[in-house]
């Protein structure tokens, strides 16, 4: 192998794996924000729930010395949020953005002040599954060590297009999410299935913050998520509503943040402010195809009246 | 020695980030009621009240945690009041916190410890209060253009790297080195020049692969930098950016060497970690306390390396060599006698041009250094974007 087409292939695997150990967050918080605007309500303050889950788990796992339990508190607190959240929007003429900056600065406000001390301990970090161990490529080895919340991750999405599609409690999700008057009618309560929905969704956002601070990058920091959890608000939207679409635009988003810093490895050294920016300029493109009338066809019916 | 003028001001401060109630009590005309009967001046008096701000948190394992350890080193004397403030953003917040400290805690020295403090916002507050001295760590200050009561401090910490890429050198198997760093700026470039000079007067066909981040803390960036870097066949990583623990933590999960940076991360890499360059700021913080206590001038410029005490390295790893230590503590006995010039000619950047003439040579202390802008032969990377 000649050394210019092994750089290339540095770069795939690089891409490869980013896709991989970036995309696992963006996969859990829109997943999360996926099933909450199913119901018909907005959760803007998801990235509040990752930093909180990020700082919860962190400090769990090093308290108790399990990386696990660290996942569950993770997912508690953004239960929590996530309650909080819905409590707040089922008063009336509250609105549902407004809420969800606030419980975002709230929860990142909260993670830096509470997370002060976390800083500096080590805790345990969530164990990988060497899927490469077939490969004597040692890049390809480290990529495709996977961690089991990626894993999860992948399995979770399809579950969750199913639970839409036929189950009995994804059909009032859907429901609740077209139309306040059709559920009533058909004997749902609006409020209550709304704020399950939401305070699943926080879950998922809060294991998300768990992956950031138990696995990759590791270790609790402030600059830690770095506006991910908006990001993957935003690509809720051109997933259509859609998980299983969620999951493969999850995988191009940690692709492209891995593009910037593997091209510099391998020397391709013009134009690296343009590469570091290529998830963001991918947020835009994709959002101007997703604002063409047809694409939005896959949004619930109550977020699009208003 | 506090000056009865900060008691006007102290009604007037517009500071809303910090003590906030504090100084909606002055509002209310106590502090005014305080100031006419002395009531906090005989502390204030006797002691040497200094600002410190740090744009990160204060344990951040990096840039922000030597400048709070060199603080709280000093706040140890008795006689020094010493006054922080982390997380403090480059934008109009640093002014305001820098106000804050100089109408509520009568400050008589700031020191805003991040870079981009300096312009516009040191530039901006210093005219306001010209007895108070403004400290910027950094290599900004131009005493032809900038206030008399401004200065800056800088330790020559790439005194510090050449000596871990002394180790890195002898260290690298595969002759490629990473460097991991945030932007392009001359003090950045310099490290980098540093280091790559270093590891090739060990061994001249290593090169040094670099990768900007764009940014001063960015966890997901440098962590996929070092994975990149080590798949590319990189055997020892070192950074320059806020908090190095990403990288020095993803180096040892990978089971490659690093090389830490701003203070101590051995702790993070039992296995891997060779060196590393740390400031020392207590030293220079303590000096400056002295001279206002003297009430001597306080220089404008104030720089220093290994031979001043303003930088030291990090203990060495496991994986040293006994080869490279000598080598190391050669190198470092001479900057302690101030006599080795690292950018002595003939030097070539990487594109082939010719920076420095044979028989030129530009000693540490040359402000020349401070305006860097090229990568020195041997670095893959490029200036700018």
């Amino acid at each position: 192998m000649n050394g210019e087409e092994s750089q290339w292939l540095t770069v795939l695997i690089a891409v490869l794996g980013g896709a991989i150990r970036v995309g696992t967050p963006f996969l859990f918080v829109s997943l999360g924000e996926c099933l909450t605007e199913k119901s018909g309500r907005i959760n803007l303050g998801l990235e509040g729930n990752l930093i909180m889950g990020a700082m919860a788990g962190y400090g769990v796992a090093w308290i108790t010395g399990s990386a696990w339990l660290g996942v569950l508190a993770a997912g508690a607190t953004g239960v929590v949020l996530g309650f909080v959240h819905a409590l707040l929007c089922q008063q009336p003429r509250v609105n549902d953005i407004a809420v969800g900056i606030a419980l975002m600065i709230l929860g990142t406000g909260l993670a830096f002040f509470i997370g002060k001390p976390l800083i500096q301990p080590t805790a345990p970090h969530l164990p990988a599954l060497h899927l490469g161990a077939w490969s004597d490529n040692p890049a390809l080895r480290a990529a495709l060590e996977i961690n089991a919340l990626f894993i999860v991750g992948v399995l979770l999405a399809p579950a969750m297009a199913w639970f839409f599609r036929s189950s009995r409690w994804g059909l009032a999700i859907r429901t609740v999410g077209e139309s306040d008057d059709a559920a009533r009618a058909m004997g749902l309560n609006v409020n209550l299935v709304r704020m399950l929905a939401t305070m699943a969704g926080g879950f998922l956002a809060g294991v998300g913050g768990a992956f950031l601070s138990l696995y990759y990058p590791g270790g609790w920091s402030e600059g830690l998520s770095s506006g991910q959890g908006l990001m993957a608000v935003a690509l809720v939207i051109f997933a259509r509503w859609d998980p299983m679409r969620c999951l493969y635009a999850s995988l191009l988003f940690g692709g492209a943040g891995a593009l910037g810093p593997s091209l510099q490895a391998v020397g391709v050294t013009s134009g690296y402010y343009l590469f570091n920016a290529a998830p963001y300029v991918l947020t835009l493109i994709l959002m101007i195809a997703a604002s063409s009338t047809k694409v939005r066809s896959g949004m619930p019916g109550s977020l699009a009246a208003r | 020695m506090k000056n009865p003028k900060l008691e006007m001001k102290q009604d007037c401060a517009i500071d809303q980030s910090r003590r906030g109630t504090l100084k909606s009590l002055a509002g209310l005309g106590l502090g005014t009621l305080a100031g006419s009967f002395g009531i906090g001046n005989a502390e204030a008096a006797s002691k040497v009240t200094m600002g410190f701000l740090y744009v990160g948190p204060r344990d951040d394992y990096g840039y922000n945690q030597a400048h709070f350890e060199g603080k709280s080193a000093i706040a140890k004397q008795s006689w020094i009041k010493a006054v922080d403030q982390e997380n403090v953003p480059e934008t109009i917040a640093v002014q305001k916190a820098m106000e804050s400290m100089i109408n509520l805690d009568g400050a008589q020295v700031i020191f805003p410890t991040s870079f981009g403090y300096f312009d516009p916002h040191i530039l901006k507050i210093a005219p306001k209060y010209p007895e108070v001295m403004f400290l910027h760590c950094g290599g900004l200050y131009d005493a032809k253009k900038h206030p008399k009561n401004v200065g800056s401090y800088f330790g020559y910490i790439d005194e510090a790297v050449y000596i871990s890429g002394i180790v890195a050198g002898h260290t690298s198997k595969t002759g490629k080195l990473g460097y991991i760093a945030a932007i392009p700026i001359p003090q950045v470039l310099r490290n980098i020049n540093n280091f790559t000079m270093a590891a090739r007067s060990v061994n001249p066909k290593i090169t040094v692969q670099v990768v900007f981040t764009g940014g001063w803390a960015n966890p997901v960036k440098e962590a996929e930098s070092a994975n990149s870097l080590i798949d590319q066949g990189v055997d020892v990583l070192t950074c320059h950016v806020d908090s190095p623990k990403v990288v020095v933590e993803t180096a040892e999960k990978r089971g490659v060497f690093s090389c830490g940076y701003h203070a101590d991360q051995s702790k993070l890499a039992p296995k891997g970690f060779l060196t590393g360059a740390e400031w020392n700021w207590s030293k220079i913080y303590l000096d400056y306390a002295t001279m206002i206590a003297k009430k001597q001038k306080i220089p404008n410029l104030i720089r220093g390396g290994f031979k001043e005490g303003l930088v030291k390295s990090s203990p060495y790893g496991k994986a040293v060599s006994a080869k490279a230590k000598a080598h190391a503590d050669k190198v470092r006995a001479q900057f302690m006698k101030g006599n080795f010039v690292v950018y002595q000619g003939p030097i070539k950047d990487n594109t082939g041009k010719e920076v420095i003439p044979k028989g030129k040579g530009y000693s540490q202390t040359d402000i020349w250094l401070e305006s860097m802008d090229w990568l020195v032969e041997g670095v893959v990377g490029k200036t700018k974007g």
